[in-house]
């Protein structure tokens, strides 16, 4: 009795959960005059692929798609070596100024980034970055460091010290013993940052709609963004653009299902 | 034991530390304090020419704008109302999830999903979602018997903050399930063997072992998320970008505003208001929490 009044809630939660991504694709699928009539169709009559075949034809979205992948990779990569860096000093030594480091880091993923939009525009604007996929990637990278020398010192903590002090004994300076015998080991955590990291970049919105409008430098974000100030929404491309975006993150996120956790103490933070 | 600081391995530190550090200074700490400044400025996008100090003037217009106020109300009724509802359904998921069943790692694959989608389409996903004629949320109440007739849920004021809370909830039950779940794994078994020795019922065990040894835990991922959930804009950006008629503007929409109107002097100002607000308010909650445990 109990075990089925469990499996039932747990059963209408995932409902509930699945539902909107369910009809975005649905949605995605049903010919314009389908979407906007009257009774709703909860299956497509006839399935099309019009709005997907719209996006790459009308707007530019391939194009759109290869600047948000080369943004996030960059700044992922960039990010996480950063990170893996940072993060072993933070880990393994204890230093003056330490503490302060952390607390300066830490305070960065509590305070509204709002604040610095509007200055960060001019500083943008300065270094000739408006407009510039370079831009955007820097400014990513100081957005994600906090989170991710933060999460990489704790990945760090797990790893024995004693694995590389062995090294060391054998002759090994510090780098090589880093390289060698504790970075295989947190692979997986690495990875995990990664992805993090690129999921955050892919999905960014108000950074970017601040430094871009040409349209050669459009992120998928901002692109999805012109489409809804425009009076009247296409939602059948909406629907499109919303399922081409999501597909990746979703993967992604699928693959680091164990790191979540720890994404999201240290990423609980992230703003 | 850590071995002696040498000056060797103050370079090395001095290496690894530099990147992440100059990012964020130059990236993050330089314009977030610049956008301090610029607060009792009057900078104006649209004429840069001269940008004066002009002392507490934009503090002074802001606080005389009703739009303000409302939005600091709505930011109120937002954080309160999501926290509640994601709090206790996820605390609820949490606890159904906490045995091992099978198939347990695919759900929770399943069910988090909302998590890997950005506020911003989420925004999306709800505004088509509670759209007031063709959307799939109005056509399942008219066939439950629930309406009798369609509501336009996001140009309606009442209605669009339940709307954008409802779409809220739905993204946040995991992360607090989540969360819940790690904590409520850290408390050790041996608690609840000595407790089933007493032959104390379930519900005690709950209240007088769970709960008191992950409470630290739950105050600081209240306290985290209140603070996320303030900071978080996109949703309603999208959905209703704060409308209709500012009914579902919070403080972060507002401030938004003002930064894509060009009146960076302004958002200086709001921003600073946000500042202080959050750190009176965590400085308040920390003692609050303090307080708890020493009791």
């Amino acid at each position: 009795m109990r075990r089925a009044l469990k499996v039932i809630v747990l059963g209408v939660w995932l409902l509930i959960t699945l539902f909107p991504l369910y009809w975005i694709i649905v949605t995605s699928l049903k010919p314009k005059a389908e979407i906007f009539t009257l009774p709703i169709k909860y299956w497509p009559g006839n399935v099309t692929f019009e709005h997907y075949a719209d996006l790459f034809s009308f707007a530019d979205f391939g194009a759109y798609l290869l600047n948000s992948l080369l943004v996030s990779l960059v700044a992922a990569a960039g990010v996480t070596v950063i990170g893996v860096l940072g993060g072993y000093t933070l880990a393994r030594f204890s230093f003056p100024g330490r503490g302060a480091l952390m607390l300066a880091f830490l305070v960065t993923q509590m305070l509204p980034l709002f604040i610095a939009l509007g200055p960060l525009y001019l500083l943008m604007s300065d270094l000739d970055l408006l407009n510039r996929l370079a831009g955007l990637m820097l400014v990513y990278v100081a957005m994600l460091v906090p989170f991710s020398t933060i999460i990489m010192r704790g990945f760090y903590e797990r790893v024995p010290v004693a694995l590389e002090e062995a090294a060391q004994v054998d002759g090994a300076s510090r780098i090589v013993a880093m390289v060698r015998v504790v970075i295989p080991v947190m692979l997986p955590g690495i990875a995990a940052t990664f992805i993090f990291a690129f999921v955050q970049c892919w999905n960014e919105l108000f950074l970017a709609i601040t430094f871009i409008d040409s349209e050669d430098a459009k992120t998928i974000p901002v692109a999805m963004n012109s489409f809804i100030t425009q009076y009247d929404i296409d939602w059948g491309s909406m629907a499109a653009a919303t399922v081409v975006s999501v597909l990746p993150t979703l993967v992604l996120f699928a693959a680091i299902r164990r790191y979540i956790v720890e994404g999201l103490t240290a990423g609980a933070v992230k703003g | 034991m850590r071995p002696a600081f040498t000056l060797r391995k103050a370079r090395f530190i001095a290496l690894c530390l530099l990147p992440g550090v100059v990012f964020v200074v130059l990236f993050t700490y330089y314009p977030m304090i610049r956008g301090m400044v610029i607060a009792f400025q009057r900078y104006n996008l649209f004429d840069i020419t001269s940008t004066p100090f002009v002392g507490l003037e934009n503090f002074r217009a802001v606080l005389a704008e009703d739009r303000f106020w409302t939005a600091l109300r709505n930011t109120g009724t937002w954080v309160a109302v999501s926290l509640f509802f994601q709090f206790f359904l996820g605390f609820g998921l949490a606890l159904l999830l906490r045995r091992h069943f099978r198939g347990r790692g695919l759900y929770q694959a399943w069910v988090f999903f909302p998590w890997a989608m950005s506020g911003f389409l989420i925004g999306l996903l709800w505004r088509w979602m509670f759209n007031g004629q063709f959307g799939v949320i109005n056509d399942l109440l008219l066939r439950t018997g629930i309406i009798d007739q369609r509501i336009g849920f996001l140009a309606t004021p009442g209605w669009a903050m339940t709307s954008v809370i409802v779409a809220n909830v739905w993204y946040g039950v995991t992360f607090f399930a989540i969360m819940i779940m790690a904590a409520l794994q850290s408390v050790p078994k041996e608690l609840y063997e000595a407790a089933d020795v007493d032959g104390a019922s379930k519900l005690r065990q709950f209240w007088h072992v769970t709960l008191p040894h992950i409470r630290p835990t739950l105050a600081l991922i209240v306290l985290l998320r209140i603070i996320w959930i303030l900071n978080f804009p996109d949703l309603i950006y999208s959905m209703t970008g704060g409308g209709p008629a500012g009914s579902t503007d919070i403080i972060t929409t507002f401030l938004i505003q003002q930064v894509i109107g060009g009146d960076y002097g302004r958002g200086g100002a709001v921003g600073l208001l946000i500042l202080g607000l959050l750190l009176a308010f965590s400085v308040f909650y920390m003692n609050a929490t303090r307080f708890e445990k020493a009791r």
